[in-house]
């Protein structure tokens, strides 16, 4: 529908958008049509960016649990329709109350933004990392083959030990993570709330069995290689050896 | 052990000929879905209740039920009114069309298709009821290899995995038959072959899936998985039929070549599973 700026559907001096522009740090537009845009334009610009806003952890800008959660009922319904396999990890810092507690809190926020800005490095562009709630973050690997979760986790895990935090000018910390896997399987219809369940019972085992580790789920390998599938098809459908049999599949293989 | 009243007289107070050590649990399975699983089932009871054993079929496809439908029942009552605790299971136990009983699922189910603790409780519950009644409890399972499926499969001594010729399913069912070794080490596998062109086709693709196995599935005993061919059920247009019609093969047309494999089957299974002479 096409309007002009002589004939807004919407006035914006009629909105309260004082605390929206507050939210978005536009403290100084105090009249909210700059020139150049239109009112829905600009409308538009300031809805993207609330729900960029919602959708981010403001302490270190990863994705929060809001955002994640949706990436992850995504994945789900991806895995189910594909067949592909999905990893999630679940990564807590290790002892970080202790951090907390002897350096103070903003040495703690230091920590979780220098752990997550490294953990962001550690990534694929496809893959979504989240602060899930305190000193706890969860990534989700899409299309993470089975053979490869471990290694991942493994190579994040020694990044961040190799990675130690500055928190004043004198003060390196060290950190440790511990991570917790789980895989969303194909031909499963999983929930979120039991996938990332299994994950954070792994995380907790990861704990328990002494902090700056990894477990993940065992999945059970279901995947049959080339190789096998050669030696089970060759001597079956081989037009010399099965005729009978490899005509009679093309014919009868409707259902 | 229902402590809600029941209309009908339950079984619960034991008959003089119960086995002492309850029903034989089997599942039948299959790597994947549309392989005549719910069809070997609903007439493999069929054939076996005819042998005069007290056979009863449980749908342990949670999510989804299928067994209705080849049977051609309406059910009130479901696994699901069970488990939501409106209805006693005794309630839940209908009479299916050939002489054998049937718990089904029910829609509902979809909520529990996945395994929490609950619904693993639950299902415990209803297979430990149901035990002491039957000679034989045949579980209806899921295709593939869900966590599901994984679950109603350990709970039985046995399983009966159904496979077609065709390429796709043999490779499920080896996928299937891989994952049952290495996660609930079992020993051997028994093994249908349904529609089938020729006779020791069944055969010849069992004694191939147990050399891949032999080569690439490693198992904690050193021994490899065995597969059992129980036997192969020919691919006839009365099956078809049967299942158009919605009604069971062997009340339908029990001549026919399909039908009298599963007859045969049903003897096997009698043979060797559920033979009390040891007793």
């Amino acid at each position: 529908m096409p309007h002009t700026a002589s004939s807004p559907l919407v006035d914006l001096r009629d909105l309260r958008l004082d605390t929206a522009l507050s939210l978005l740090g536009h403290v100084d537009s105090a009249y909210p049509s700059p020139a150049g845009h239109t009112p829905s334009q600009y409308l538009q610009s300031v809805i993207d960016g609330l729900c960029d806003l919602s959708l981010k952890d403001p302490l270190t800008g990863l994705a929060n649990r809001r955002h994640f959660q949706a990436v992850l009922e995504r994945e789900i319904d991806r895995v189910t329709r594909s067949g592909e396999a999905a990893l999630l990890l679940m990564l807590d810092i290790d002892r970080f109350k202790q951090v907390n507690d002897t350096y103070g809190h903003l040495a703690g926020d230091k920590v979780l933004q220098n752990v997550a800005s490294t953990l962001s490095n550690c990534i694929r562009p496809m893959d979504t990392l989240a602060r899930y709630g305190g000193e706890e973050f969860a990534v989700v690997l899409p299309a993470c083959q089975a053979a490869f979760g471990k290694a991942v986790a493994e190579r994040i895990r020694r990044t961040i030990a190799a990675t130690p935090v500055r928190i004043d000018g004198s003060t390196m910390l060290d950190v440790t993570i511990s991570i917790g896997g789980a895989y969303a399987l194909q031909w499963i219809r999983s929930t979120t709330l039991l996938w990332t369940d299994r994950a954070d019972h792994e995380l907790y085992r990861a704990k328990s069995e002494g902090r700056n580790r990894v477990c993940i789920e065992e999945q059970p390998d279901s995947t049959v290689t080339a190789e096998e599938k050669g030696m089970l098809f060759g001597p079956l459908y081989t037009p010399s050896g099965w005729g009978d049999l490899s005509s009679m599949t093309l014919n009868d293989s409707a259902h | 052990m229902s402590d809600a009243p029941s209309p009908t007289p339950t079984v619960t107070t034991a008959p003089a000929s119960q086995s002492p050590q309850g029903a034989r649990i089997i599942a039948v399975t299959s790597g994947k879905g549309g392989v005549g699983k719910t069809f070997v089932s609903a007439n493999l009871a069929a054939a076996l209740t005819r042998r005069g054993l007290r056979v009863l079929v449980l749908d342990a496809d949670l999510g989804l039920a299928n067994l209705d439908v080849v049977l051609n029942l309406h059910p009130k009552i479901t696994l699901h009114d069970v488990f939501t605790g409106k209805s006693s299971l005794d309630d839940a136990v209908i009479a299916a069309p050939g002489g054998f009983s049937v718990v089904l699922a029910g829609s509902g189910m979809v909520e529990y298709s996945r395994l929490t603790p609950e619904v693993r409780n639950q299902f415990l519950n209803v297979i430990q009821t149901l035990t002491p009644r039957y000679d034989v409890i045949l579980l209806d399972t899921g295709a593939g290899i869900s966590d599901v499926v994984l679950f109603s499969v350990s709970l039985a001594s046995e399983v009966l995995l159904v496979a077609t010729p065709e390429p796709t399913s043999l490779t499920d069912a080896y996928a299937a038959i891989k994952v049952l070794a290495m996660q609930q080490k079992r020993q051997h596998i028994r093994m249908v072959v349904n529609q089938t062109a020729r006779p020791g086709d069944g055969r010849t693709i069992t004694g191939q899936l147990q050399q891949v196995l032999e080569r690439f599935v490693a198992t904690d005993s050193g021994r490899p998985l065995r597969l059992i061919h129980m036997g192969d059920i020919p691919a006839d247009p009365a099956v078809r039929d049967a299942v158009m019609r919605r009604q069971l093969l062997l009340l339908q047309i029990p001549g026919c070549p399909a039908a009298m494999a599963i007859a045969q089957l049903a003897g096997k299974i009698e043979e060797t599973l559920l033979s009390r002479t040891t007793a």
